[in-house]
């Protein structure tokens, strides 16, 4: 607890400490030492500075668990989406519907025309994706915290209910079970109102855990299905390209939405944020709870914006939310900085110290990063002919990327886009092994050679 | 062709893999970091030799079937080499980061020792080699189908489910000699590790005539074993302790009476 406090006070403007203690990761230590500053990375009530020996162990120690945090979720909402792709054919058909956001078709007739095409798809799916982030940027700049909420909140109304709804249907259609209305309305009727119970106010950590992984399985389920071919591989690319300026460039969407978050002392959008502990200290809960009521119609969660005017069934409106999920990675570090706040606020009060400690502290990572890998995943198994060779590949190479985005996170400790690195892996990995590797990998097998 | 043989493949292909991860790996978050970053080595050198096979394949004559299976051969043991050499780089890796660590932490231990992360990365390369030989035939093994209708052997996925699980054992073992022979400046060490993966890949080349792959793979199989073994600090003594519950060590450290 000290330590937060001198961290807090030595560290007015600079949230590296606290955000370097997310991931605990070694060079953190480093930059906090040149900065004159006690090192921190550990539990507040029990650090002193005559533990630095096991200081750098344990924040190895720490960063590594950190990072298994992340893994566990991305892994499963990957399974969740492979294991359907895999079994339920609907999510592969192309039925011939698109998104509105992807009015160019790709069946035509010449190579360049298709390329073309796609080419000005992705472009106007990035540009929606852009003029969201802004508006919300700019809903948040004027404190419109209202509208932000209930946009976020009829977004997940539409995940957790309707798409859900589709998604079970097509399992019983898949898996040939019979199912009355009346049973399969109170299935999702229950499923859809603890969901938003769950993730818009208080529920266990696992459930809301859970439910995130759902949701974000779901989406990525949408993309899989309604984006073409190319479109879906251009997107990609340009997301990426997109999440880095938008979150490093000084003028960027991203990087003013954190930067004023953190001017009003306030969490952005806790609700779509993946956490693997809980957001709100527990003895923190009763003091804070003022603050809570005011703040927490901000925060929000995400945009899942999506759910656009135009209620088109096969109206994805998720994208832009899920988009905004994904900066979360680097906003959760802020949240960090919130809890501290929040813990210093306790200390006159007497208050035991909160139990919370390194363990607790736990990551965050955006949801739209979830929905991202997981799409990229699912492509891979669905379309790529190398089948298990490639999906393997690509979930290897998604993890990699991400155990590097949290280590630049401890070096640099300070937001960072999480997709660019993992997507790029994925992506390189996608295509070389689908084109090079799989016809090698085939003719061994017909040999029956192993290397 | 049914489900009884897609499970009954897996698990031996995976079994012992998957248990020693589970038992020996799975508590420890650095420790799992570390194997998925070895199969991601793995991964790379196996691109590289495809990327070279590839491009071999594509300026040949694609019609000659003796030269296509000579470009197999080249592709398998240049792949062999390529694999060993980022099993080298790898080790040069974490060398270069447990010094690292170690400086900035003032400590004389580090988090995790060499040897465990040459089981860890031996390992991770083991998963990644036995997944991609065998994860898409298992996958076929569910389809419909019958074994060996044009006149093929019939054992083909048993024999590749064994194949598998000796590949996948040998990369754990290769790993732990390769490290200790890195570290003890033994290039005797790593040669052999380096003929030994060559022979098993070679020896392969005679399927479907499976006595003469299986039985040698598993010859060396049990010599690296007992090589890393040995190399892990065990010996013929601490075996008969352990086996006979008599070791005092382990005893204590597992909190159970003798």
């Amino acid at each position: 607890m000290a330590d937060h406090v001198e961290n807090a006070v030595n560290n007015v403007s600079n949230d590296g400490t606290e955000v370097g203690r997310h991931t605990e990761t070694t060079p953190g230590r480093n930059e906090v030492e040149l900065n004159g500053q006690p090192p921190t990375a550990r539990p507040p009530q029990v650090l002193t500075d005559s533990e630095e020996d096991e200081d750098e162990e344990l924040t190895l120690k720490y960063g590594a668990k950190h990072v298994i945090m992340l893994f566990i979720p991305v892994t499963l909402c990957m399974v969740v989406v492979v294991a359907t792709i895999k079994s339920v054919s609907f999510y592969t058909q192309k039925d011939g519907q698109q998104l509105i956001y992807t009015p160019f078709r790709e069946d035509t007739e010449t190579v360049g025309q298709r390329a073309l095409n796609s080419m000005l798809n992705a472009a106007i799916m990035i540009s929606v994706i852009v003029v969201m982030t802004l508006v919300l940027v700019v809903l948040y700049k004027y404190r419109c915290y209202k509208v932000i909420q209930g946009w976020l909140f009829f977004s997940n109304l539409l995940l957790l209910f309707f798409f859900s709804f589709i998604y079970l249907g097509e399992v019983f259609k898949t898996y040939n079970v019979a199912m009355d209305y009346f049973t399969l309305a109170v299935i999702i009727w229950n499923f859809g109102v603890v969901g938003m119970i769950c993730i818009h106010w208080k529920g266990p950590l696992r459930l809301q855990q859970a439910y995130l992984i759902m949701i974000s399985a779901l989406m990525a389920l949408v993309f899989i299905k309604y984006l073409p071919e190319w479109t879906a591989w251009l997107i990609l690319a340009a997301i990426s390209v997109y999440d880095l300026l938008a979150v490093l460039c000084p003028k960027g969407p991203l990087r003013i939405l954190v930067e004023t978050a953190q001017e009003r002392n306030e969490p952005i959008f806790p609700a779509l944020i993946y956490s693997s502990t809980m957001v709100w200290l527990f003895n923190m809960a009763d003091s804070a709870e003022p603050r809570n009521n005011s703040s927490h119609p901000v925060p929000q969660q995400e945009n899942q914006d999506a759910v656009a005017p135009t209620a088109q069934p096969e109206d994805d409106g998720g994208f832009t939310p899920a988009w905004v999920n994904q900066q979360q990675h680097q906003l959760g570090p802020m949240q960090s900085t919130e809890d501290s706040r929040r813990e210093i606020q306790e200390l006159p009060s007497a208050r035991p110290p909160p139990v919370e400690d390194e363990e607790e502290r736990g990551v965050k990572l955006g949801l739209g990063d979830f929905i991202f890998y997981s799409m990229l995943v699912g492509k891979a198994s669905a379309t790529a002919s190398g089948d298990w060779n490639t999906t393997i590949a690509c979930f290897v190479a998604i993890l990699i990327g991400l155990c590097l985005t949290l280590l630049l996170l401890a070096i640099f400790k300070k937001a960072l886009p999480a997709l660019p690195i993992s997507i790029t892996f994925g992506l390189v990995f996608y295509f070389a092994t689908d084109n090079l590797v799989r016809p090698f990998m085939d003719q061994l097998a017909v040999h029956q050679f192993y290397i | 062709m049914t489900v009884a043989v897609f499970f009954g493949c897996t698990f031996i292909a995976f079994g012992p893999a998957v248990a020693l991860f589970v038992f020996t790996i799975a508590r420890d978050p650095l420790r799992v970091i570390f194997l998925i970053a070895g199969a991601f080595f793995w991964l790379v050198s196996l691109l590289l030799s495809s990327l070279v096979w590839f491009i071999t394949v594509q300026i040949s004559n694609k019609n000659s079937a003796t030269q296509q299976t000579g470009l197999l051969i080249f592709g398998v043991v240049l792949s062999v080499l390529l694999q060993e050499a980022f099993r080298y780089g790898y080790y040069r890796l974490l060398k270069k980061a447990n010094e690292g660590l170690l400086a900035l932490s003032q400590e004389d231990t580090m988090p995790i020792s060499i040897r465990q992360l040459a089981y860890v990365s031996g390992l991770g390369f083991g998963f990644m080699s036995g997944a991609f030989s065998v994860v898409n035939i298992l996958s076929d093994s569910l389809g419909p189908g019958t074994v060996g209708i044009h006149g093929d052997s019939q054992h083909y996925f048993i024999s590749s489910a064994f194949m598998t699980l000796a590949i996948i054992l040998l990369h754990m073992f290769w790993g732990v000699v390769f490290f200790e022979s890195c570290e003890r400046q033994r290039w005797w060490g790593l040669g052999a590790v380096v003929i030994s993966h060559l022979v098993v890949s070679c020896v392969s080349f005679v399927n479907p005539h499976y006595q003469g792959s299986l039985i040698p793979t598993y010859i060396i199989l049990s010599v690296m074993a007992a090589w890393a073994y040995l190399c892990a600090g065990g010996s013929l003594r601490n075996l008969k302790l352990c086996l006979t519950c008599k070791d005092k060590d382990f005893l204590l450290a597992n909190h159970r009476p003798r």
